[in-house]
């Protein structure tokens, strides 16, 4: 496995990158000189022990916050220059996000959940309700689509939060520690979902666990220590 | 549209906070109603009509009389178009409780100063044919179940007849109606010449003049004129404009546009705590989620609006409902039985109080939106 | 598990942990107690203008006073009695007599119009014209500045809550009666009662002044004593020479204040009402919150043995201490703010002002606690049942 990928076509590049967080007088520096490049089309996971700064560099990459010096282009784009305002429009474009908690909304149904990012462009209603249709489809939870979230499984919501990050079609696919919360066969079936979704329909997807099973589903792992990569240690 | 099920769905999380914050908003406004209609109903007298009269009193009090005479001189000065009287006959029907306003008028001249007042015109015919006719207003003939043809008994607290009894009789020649929604129809009105001629005591006395102005534009100058005209005379005169007149009366009894204003303002404080309360728990406890919403896509300005949207929603709703019960409360009329005979709920402080409803959504929603709208969506999300 | 005390120190531990949580929920905890503040002040404020109103006109009169008016008129104004009338009434038996003479004053009621101060615009005050028994006949009547009026003279003493209200009523200030300007002399004081709100000189004046020869209105006695009443009544009622009603003093004023006093504290009630449902919701808001944030707690309290009972009492007694807070709060800064305030308002009954004092008073005060505990423990009851009935194992599990 390549640590680094030097081809042009790469689809995020990060470089030079650093973040510091200021907690009242203290600096804490997460991030230190980072270099990363990841194709288009590759399942990256991004592994390392609680503290190191991984999800910290995912948000970076997901256009959640702005590094404190360097660049984050991604399908070349400068997106550590954009405004909030710009990135929020963005992130709308280009970002799909899964979350270990799922982050579903209570008050709305597994279908409307998904709709979400939808209600951000100007897509019409029904144009709407067919990517809905075709991302639950892709989740397998099509018959579920008018359950609120209290009436799934744990495994059932993610798959809606996985739908609900692929709907609009975005250029990544972000996950933090998808499976973190799930027993090992709901978390094997998300996994083996996001497989699919990598190999058969090309999708860019970075991940982040500490997971050694999900990670070994990954096309390609780095490993993060102390704000930087290290190299790869194989088990 | 669009983002409708997001709003209504953030409402219906608690759905017993929810419930509870709504009703209170509608009490709120239910109050607003009720108070507003005291208000009307003290203050509110003043027809349209009445831009174009003047009331024409004893300038030391109102309980003092004017010589009948005075209506030959007002009709001389410029810009008075017409003149008639009326006078305060403080008569009791079977029962002091059961209050309403009698007084003895010329039925012509009554009836073309005060266009408001609707009479059938048979009825105009047989009032001017009927030495002892009086005429009821719909809301007392209601009350007494009065008919046309009905005699009526009044016994007069001031007027003692020639032989010294105090009973007067009348004959209910018609029943008129107001035209405007806050034209009195509580009073009776019956002639003048009965009245003069059956008398004892105050014979060619009468209560107060109405005068009607040309242009109503002019009506400051005409008051003064009139005034000017019987200075200095054993019965000096004050007059003023109509509306004035009626205000100057509810002024009596005290300032009843502060005391409501300020019943509502300690109602609406306490409802602005009460709603600002339940947004800014429901902002707090939805952190995680809003900043999920954040990370998705949706801009500052699409948060600030989430918040303020739901915050009136939750408001306006309740405005409506409130108001609307307000409404229907008040349509039942005077509540204390004769003391306010205009009450209702004026069609304007509708739109008020949904003003209100829209501007206290605002105001609840501000710091809770402003708050949605700075989350750091990394720390939100990591708070998780 | 049995005996009070023991039940008493659960109710106090549950209570406590309550008590101690509230600076975490201090905003609906505030909403609660303002909104409960705001009913109580609203309620006393509202009510004290008509205990306040109430209070001056009974002052106006002792049970030992009687009026008299001509039979028919239901208020000195359009009363009326020619001189020899107001003669026989004063020989009456059962009125008290000095050196001087029967204490018995003939008077005038008429009305004028000056400007109130507080809205600027013109209202009706009465004007009275009394005979020198007059001083005597009324209690607690007192000059407290400048001098009584010169019989005979034009000039007027003011009562003090009328040079309060309306305008140009001071020492030195001449008043304009229909064409005339009479001085103004003096101020008196009569115990808070209605004369306060009024303008006296001499009744011959007076009627020189308005062309009423010597007719009078009605006649202001002191009776012998609170007994003679009766004697009195009869003595007048069955006089073939006269038309009359007799009445005690307090007896008028009650009836005289009634429709005012019933307008006011028909609304005033009314008003109260609907925002103390309101404030309950508000209080049932808060403390639904109150025991959601505790659910764990209390479940655990519960797991560990405190009675569902225990529980329920300690969540009523903590809304109830809101309440009274509140309540108390409310009460309080109304009737710091109210309590005391000259106003005057309309009496329609004699079409004139009457001066007054807001009064909120002890009933009115226990009135409002009473209310703000009521509407604690309506918003306490039901999060309280609610709390104790939660199956503990979910409870405790609930994040």
């Amino acid at each position: 496995m390549n640590e680094t990928n030097t081809g042009n076509g790469a689809l995020v590049d990060v470089s030079g990158v650093e973040k510091v967080f200021h907690r009242g007088s203290e600096d804490i520096q997460v991030l230190k000189d980072l270099h990363l490049q990841v194709p288009a089309g590759e399942f990256l996971a991004l592994m390392g022990p609680s503290g190191s700064g991984k999800s910290t560099l995912l948000n970076l990459i997901g256009g959640l916050d702005h590094p404190t010096r360097g660049s984050v282009t991604v399908a070349g784009e400068r997106i550590d220059q954009l405004s909030d305002r710009r990135l929020a429009a963005w992130r709308a474009r280009h970002v799909g996000f899964v979350f270990q908690l799922y982050n579903l909304l209570p008050v709305l149904t597994a279908e409307r959940n998904v709709e979400l990012p939808l209600l951000l462009t100007r897509l019409s209603k029904s144009e709407r309700r067919r990517h809905v249709e075709t991302a639950l489809e892709a989740v397998g939870l099509t018959n579920r689509a008018k359950h609120y979230p209290r009436q799934l499984s744990g495994g059932e919501q993610q798959r809606v939060g996985i739908a609900r990050g692929i709907v609009t079609d975005p250029t990544l696919l972000l996950c933090d520690e998808p499976t973190g919360d799930l027993d090992r066969r709901a978390g094997d079936e998300i996994l083996s979902l996001l497989q699919a979704l990598n190999r058969e329909h090309g999708k860019t997807i970075i991940m982040v666990t500490h997971d050694p099973h999900a990670s070994a589903r990954a096309s390609r792992t780095v490993y993060l220590n102390k704000g930087q990569l290290t190299r790869e240690q194989k088990d | 549209m669009r983002f409708t099920h997001l709003i209504w769905g953030n409402l219906r999380r608690k759905k017993t906070r929810t419930v509870l914050t709504l009703l209170s908003i509608v009490v709120a406004f239910v109050l607003f109603g009720f108070l507003s209609a005291i208000k009307q109903a003290l203050t509110g007298g003043v027809s349209l009509e009445g831009a174009n009269r003047l009331i024409v009193r004893h300038k030391v009090s109102i309980i003092q009389l004017l010589p009948v005479d005075y209506k030959r001189r007002m009709e001389k000065i410029p810009g008075v178009a017409a003149v008639t009287h009326q006078t305060w006959f403080g008569g009791i029907y079977q029962d002091p409780k059961n209050f309403f306003m009698q007084n003895p008028v010329i039925p012509d001249e009554f009836l073309d100063m005060h266009p408001e007042v609707v009479l059938p015109a048979d009825r105009r015919q047989a009032w001017l044919q009927t030495r002892t006719g009086a005429i009821v207003g719909r809301k007392t003939a209601d009350r007494f179940h009065w008919k046309v043809g009905d005699k009526v008994p009044i016994q007069s607290t001031i007027w003692s007849k020639k032989d010294g009894t105090f009973l007067w009789e009348f004959d209910v020649v018609g029943i008129y109606d107001g035209r405007d929604k806050n034209t009195d129809t509580t009073a009776m009105f019956f002639r003048y010449d009965y009245f003069d001629e059956a008398r004892r005591g105050g014979t060619g006395q009468v209560g107060w003049y109405t005068v009607r102005v040309k242009d109503s534009a002019q009506a400051a100058q005409v008051a003064k004129l009139v005034d000017a005209e019987f200075e200095n005379s054993s019965y000096e005169t004050k007059t003023e404009a109509e509306g004035a007149f009626v205000q100057a009366w509810a002024k009596q009894i005290g300032d009843i546009a502060l005391i409501t204003a300020s019943i509502l303002g300690a109602v609406f404080f306490t409802i602005l705590l009460v709603t600002g309360n339940t947004i800014s728990q429901s902002v707090r406890e939805r952190t995680g989620e809003l900043g999920v919403l954040k990370a998705i896509g949706f801009t500052n300005v699409q948060m600030l609006a989430l918040v303020l949207a739901e915050s009136c929603l939750l408001t306006v709703l309740g405005g409506m409902i409130g108001l609307g019960v307000a409404w229907l409360l008040t349509s039942r009329g005077d509540p204390t039985g004769g003391l306010l005979p205009l009450f209702f709920f004026p069609a304007r402080e509708v739109l008020v109080g949904l003003g209100f409803s829209a501007a206290l959504g605002l105001v609840t929603g501000f710091f809770p939106a402003l708050q949605a709208m700075r989350l750091r969506v990394a720390d939100s999300l990591r708070r998780i | 598990m049995a005996g009070p005390i023991n039940w008493f120190s659960q109710i106090a531990a549950v209570t406590k942990f309550g008590l101690l949580s509230m600076p975490q929920r201090l905003g609906s905890v505030a909403a609660a107690t303002f909104g409960i503040g705001g009913v109580v002040a609203v309620l006393v404020g509202v009510l004290s203008i008509a205990a306040g109103f109430r209070r001056a006109m009974a002052a106006s009169g002792s049970p030992d006073d009687a009026l008299v008016l001509r039979s028919g008129a239901d208020s000195e104004m359009v009363s009326g009695f020619m001189r020899d009338s107001t003669r026989i009434i004063a020989d009456a038996p059962g009125v008290a007599r000095t050196p001087g003479g029967p204490l018995a004053s003939a008077e005038l009621f008429v009305i004028i119009n000056l400007p109130k101060i507080s809205t600027g615009t013109d209202v009706n005050v009465p004007l009275r014209g009394v005979e020198r028994p007059a001083l005597l006949v009324r209690d607690g009547l007192k000059i407290v500045q400048g001098r009584m009026f010169e019989w005979g003279k034009d000039e007027v003493i003011v009562g003090i809550g009328a040079a309060r209200e309306f305008d140009g009523l001071k020492v030195g200030d001449q008043l304009k009666v229909g064409r005339y300007f009479w001085p103004v002399v003096g101020i008196f004081s009569a115990g808070g009662g209605t004369a306060e709100s009024e303008i006296w000189s001499d009744a011959t004046v007076l009627q020189a002044a308005y062309h009423r020869g010597d007719s009078f209105q009605s006649v202001f006695v002191k009776l012998k004593s609170a007994e003679a009443f009766n004697e009195f009544k009869d003595a007048l009622t069955t006089d073939p020479r006269l038309t009359a009603q007799v009445f005690r003093q307090t007896d008028y004023y009650a009836q005289h204040s009634a429709s005012v006093t019933t307008l006011i504290t028909t609304l005033g009630y009314l008003i109260a009402f609907l925002m103390a449902i309101g404030a309950a919701f508000g209080a049932l808001n808060t403390m639904y919150s109150s025991v959601s944030a505790r659910t764990r707690e209390i479940a655990t309290l519960r797991a560990l043995g405190f009675g569902s009972g225990a529980v329920v009492v300690s969540v009523m007694l903590e809304s109830i201490a809101l309440a009274l807070f509140g309540g108390v709060l409310g009460a309080g800064l109304s009737y710091v703010a109210f309590n005391g305030f000259h106003t005057a308002t309309m009496n329609w009954q004699s079409f004139s002002q009457v001066t007054f004092a807001l009064a909120v008073t002890p009933q009115l005060l226990t009135q409002g606690v009473v209310w703000a505990t009521l509407i604690g423990a309506i918003g306490g009851l039901l999060p309280a049942i609610r709390a104790a009935r939660q199956p503990i194992a979910a409870a405790l599990r609930e994040l």
